[in-house]
């Protein structure tokens, strides 16, 4: 059995199912982080000392990955923007350059890790390196997640396109919409962990 | 179709261009010698403000109001949805603050009272 309203809007909601699930599953994912940063403000306010966090990690990679993820949203409405221009071609640049962001995020993500674990700062050395790791490690694994879902559509995915335009354009929609929610999850994530 | 993506392509330029500046600046005021509750507000006001751009426009929020006539629908399903979720973000967020407030149950003195202080040896 099919999906129903995955193309056209349902009359009552006046949304495509695509859509109204996105936001709902986004709405979860606040509530999962929100419990998350609920734990930081709880640990850090009992915490007899806590590290100002430019001193433990490397502020300027942290705001050259603020700064790539940014770029990856940008680049990702773009991808979007170009299908509803009826330009896959722009669509596959657009969402090439978002997925090659993405794994610059990771690489540069990679570095970082590896330099605390070098200076023996490990995920039990500290409460702050423990919600640091916990954090910045549950959105690495969105971003993974997001790459998986976004090479599939860039690749094998893409062939949608030919059949249902409309379906294929929701499609994007709802990957970017998941998109910009990590790229927003990491806006708040950034300041709380590196600069306060 | 065509003119209507043009003008949305022209504003996430803008976006991108704010949301640029507004990183720089989160970093650039992390370095003035300020108190940490006033730190602490400054980093979360340009966050939100990021967060709100991002959300009002990369996610066409802002778009979701205008397609959803109030008088027809409410507020919209997914402005409801994100409402009661916001309601709930605050909610967890103020918990372990308002837990960490609250002297309710904590021994302490008035100035004049005659109740013995904490300081005061147990008797022997």
């Amino acid at each position: 059995m099919d999906i129903p309203y995955i193309v056209d809007e349902r009359p009552d909601t006046g949304l495509t199912n695509v859509k109204l699930g996105i936001w709902l599953f986004l709405a979860s994912e606040v509530m999962l982080f929100g419990a998350l940063f609920s734990s930081y403000v709880l640990l850090r306010l009992i915490a007899p000392d806590w590290p100002v966090g430019a001193e433990v990690l490397n502020v300027p990679m942290g705001t050259f990955n603020t700064a790539v993820l940014i770029g990856s949203s940008v680049t990702m409405v773009f991808a979007y923007a170009s299908l509803q221009m009826d330009n896959l071609a722009g669509f596959k640049k657009f969402m090439g350059i978002t997925i090659g962001l993405s794994l610059l995020f990771m690489v540069v993500k990679g570095f970082e890790y590896n330099h605390e674990f070098e200076i023996g700062n490990f995920p039990w050395t500290s409460t702050y390196l423990a919600i640091y790791f916990t954090m910045t490690g549950l959105h690495a694994l969105h971003i993974i997640g997001g790459v998986i879902v976004n090479a599939y559509f860039l690749g094998p995915g893409s062939k949608m396109w030919e059949t249902n335009k409309t379906q294929f354009t929701n499609r994007i929609e709802a990957a970017g919409l998941y998109w910009h929610f990590v790229d927003l999850v990491w806006i708040f994530l950034f300041p709380v962990l590196y600069l306060l | 179709m065509s003119d209507h993506v043009q003008h949305h392509i022209a504003i996430y330029k803008k976006v991108a261009a704010a949301l640029a500046v507004l990183t720089f600046l989160t970093v650039a005021v992390s370095y003035l010698e300020v108190a940490v509750p006033l730190a602490v507000t400054i980093a979360l006001l340009i966050a939100a403000t990021k967060g709100s751009l991002v959300v009002s426009f990369f996610m066409h929020l802002i778009e979701e109001k205008k397609s959803v006539p109030l008088s027809r629908r409410g507020i919209g399903l997914i402005i409801g949805s994100l409402l009661l979720t916001a309601l709930f973000f605050l909610v967890i967020i103020f918990i372990p603050i308002f837990g960490h407030a609250d002297k309710v149950g904590t021994y302490f003195t008035l100035p004049n009272a005659n109740a013995p202080t904490v300081e005061t040896p147990a008797a022997h």
